[in-house]
């Protein structure tokens, strides 16, 4: 892989239209718009540029792994699929509906998913297993698990780090969405993660803190997997939730959003630089 | 009055009471600010807040801890049976979500084996109120029993205005020779127009509102059971180890047995959708199960179900 990314109009594109579908999806119920938005840049990079997936061939045993861990960010990852040819966009109009299976945390029903999440620190041990399994076969895939800040608090990521550290894969990259927030507080109002990068450096791993919405970043990180033979791989994606939507980014009040058709159609504009929206929904819904 | 006003008044009133949650304020927005360092969150860390649940305890504190249902007994199982069952300690579970209230959420949402588990454990108790109303008619006392909780929290409003609650003992809404529905939580409102629709084609139509599942009202299922022709059992829960199970296991236990069609979730998990639409996709609205226990369809209206609104 070349270490200069060359094509970053056509990945910010993408990436627009990724969070017109977020920002579609976020009405008639609502959807975790604020975390979807700040994983979207680093979901379409892995899956643009980084991982060997082929849509005709989903089941490809040499395939590359993404596991999908912190699950409220899934309307990125049905978003990017619909851009990327995985998925049917017009399917994406049926979030929610009893007649299809796109709803708030990822499920294997739709093509290309490879786990499902909703609970969370589960899908880091998964890609562990993977990870083994990749290793013992003597394979050269690589196995990804994105997970959010606020997911870190849960004992079983810190385990999953200790094992890979121990078993020494340095075919597994743990991707942390680090947008500072997790549902209605800030992370280090509630429990501090920081330093951040030194915990999983005294933990074992080879870790990268880079600029999550940067697709040069992103590229000069990731193209320098494996980031040290025999070590796991953790990058630390700074990021900003809600991305994209100057009226919602760092609010801790925006986290759940179910918009009323108004002001979907506002947040649209506002996506594309034309104006601020006035939110009028409430401003806390908590699922 | 609502479940926060209540838990504020209680813990207000009473020095010995801690409020925790796993990072799930949905039911204690206000609390931090009028309790100080008497409310708790510990963040996603399931296990460990209940294990500090059990610390606190062994000073004399009675900690009410928060988290979605399905992590609260699920993820934390093991520290609940180990940390509040085998010391017998006051630790008192608040489950949010639970059953089909987990509605668009997916299948890692769903406590649909929650009654199983916690009834499992020794000493624990286990309540499931029909609305808000039996809610706050229930939990003063729930809270003051000396022994751990489990209750399936719901703040769905209904007319019904309830009778004053007894530990262990279920709410007979009517008696009737029949069918009589036996059920708890979320289903109440349904079972309200079930009843309503078979009355009106002319059944003789019984009710019981369970309440408390651990310990159970023996006495109320043995009489539903002796008194009607048709025992049917109601539940957001699955077929194994909730209310069907109970029932079996009250029969036996009398040497009994008994015509009973149970409405449960059969060795699966229910589909992802807002809750009017899974209700109504898993056959659980008051007119379908009315027409199941009739055999056929009726003219009746299904009143619409509201979606739940979870908002500060």
């Amino acid at each position: 892989m070349q270490s200069v990314i060359t094509n970053t109009n056509q990945l910010e594109a993408t990436a627009l239209k990724v969070r017109e579908h977020i920002i579609k999806m976020s009405t008639d119920g609502g959807c975790f718009v604020g975390a979807s938005l700040s994983a979207a840049d680093l979901i379409v990079y892995l899956y643009s540029e980084f991982l060997n997936v082929n849509p005709n061939n989903l089941t490809d045993p040499n395939r590359d792994y993404l596991f999908l861990s912190k699950g409220h960010d899934v309307p990125a990852l049905y978003g990017t699929f619909a851009e990327l040819g995985l998925l049917d966009k017009e399917r994406l109009k049926n979030h929610l509906s009893i007649s299809d299976n796109i709803y708030w945390h990822p499920n294997t029903k739709i093509p290309g998913i490879e786990f499902h999440s909703g609970s969370l620190g589960h899908l880091p041990s998964v890609a562990i297993g993977v990870a083994m399994d990749i290793k013992i076969r003597g394979g050269n895939n690589k196995v990804i698990c994105i997970m959010g800040d606020g997911e870190l608090n849960e004992g079983t990521c810190w385990e999953a780090v200790l094992v890979a550290s121990a078993y020494k894969l340095d075919n597994l990259i743990f991707v942390i969405d680090r947008n500072q927030f997790q549902a209605n507080m800030a992370t280090e109002d509630l429990i501090p993660l920081e330093p951040l990068h030194d915990k999983f450096t005294a933990f074992g791993a080879a870790v990268k803190r880079i600029n999550g919405h940067s697709f040069e970043a992103l590229h000069e990180a990731f193209s320098a997997y494996p980031f040290e033979k025999g070590k796991l791989n953790v990058v630390i994606a700074d990021t900003v939730r809600g991305k994209g939507l100057p009226s919602i980014e760092r609010r801790a009040d925006r986290w759940f959003c179910n918009f009323n058709a108004t002001e979907v159609e506002d947040l649209l504009k506002e996506l594309h630089g034309e104006h601020t929206t006035q939110l009028t929904s409430e401003t806390l819904v908590v699922r | 009055m609502s479940y926060e006003e209540l838990l504020t008044e209680i813990a207000l009133s009473d020095e010995r009471f801690i409020v925790m949650t796993a990072e799930n304020r949905a039911l204690v927005r206000n609390i931090p600010a009028k309790l100080g360092n008497r409310f708790i969150d510990t963040g996603i860390t399931e296990q460990t807040m209940i294990g500090a649940a059990a610390g606190l305890a062994l000073r004399g504190r009675i900690p009410v801890v928060h988290a979605l249902a399905s992590f609260l007994t699920m993820r934390a199982f093991e520290f609940v049976r180990t940390d509040a069952g085998i010391p017998n300690l006051p630790i008192k579970l608040s489950s949010f979500i639970p059953g089909f209230l987990s509605d668009g959420n997916g299948p890692t949402h769903q406590a649909v084996e929650d009654i199983a588990l916690m009834r499992g454990i020794p000493n624990m108790t286990v309540f499931a109120p029909a609305d808000e109303d039996d809610l706050v008619k229930m939990l003063p006392q729930i809270w003051n029993h000396p022994h751990p909780s489990y209750v399936r929290i719901n703040t769905r409003k209904t007319d019904y205005e309830h009778s004053p609650f007894e530990l262990g003992k279920a709410e007979v809404i009517a008696e009737g020779d029949d069918v009589t529905i036996l059920t708890y939580g979320l289903l109440f409102e349904q079972a309200l127009i079930a009843v309503e629709i078979l009355k009106k084609e002319g059944l003789s139509v019984g009710l019981v509102n369970l309440r408390s599942l651990k310990p159970v009202d023996e006495q109320a299922i043995l009489h539903a059971t002796r008194n009607s022709k048709l025992t049917v059992t109601l539940e957001d829960h699955f077929l194994t180890g909730g209310l069907y199970s109970i029932v079996a296991e009250v029969l036996l236990k009398h040497s009994l047995t008994a015509n009973v069609l149970p409405f449960a979730l059969n060795e699966k998990w229910f589909k992802p959708s807002l809750l009017p639409n899974v209700m109504e996709h898993e056959g659980f609205t008051g007119k379908q199960i009315a027409e199941k226990i009739l055999g056929y369809n009726t003219r009746f209206h299904q009143p619409e179900i509201s979606i739940p609104q979870f908002s500060e």
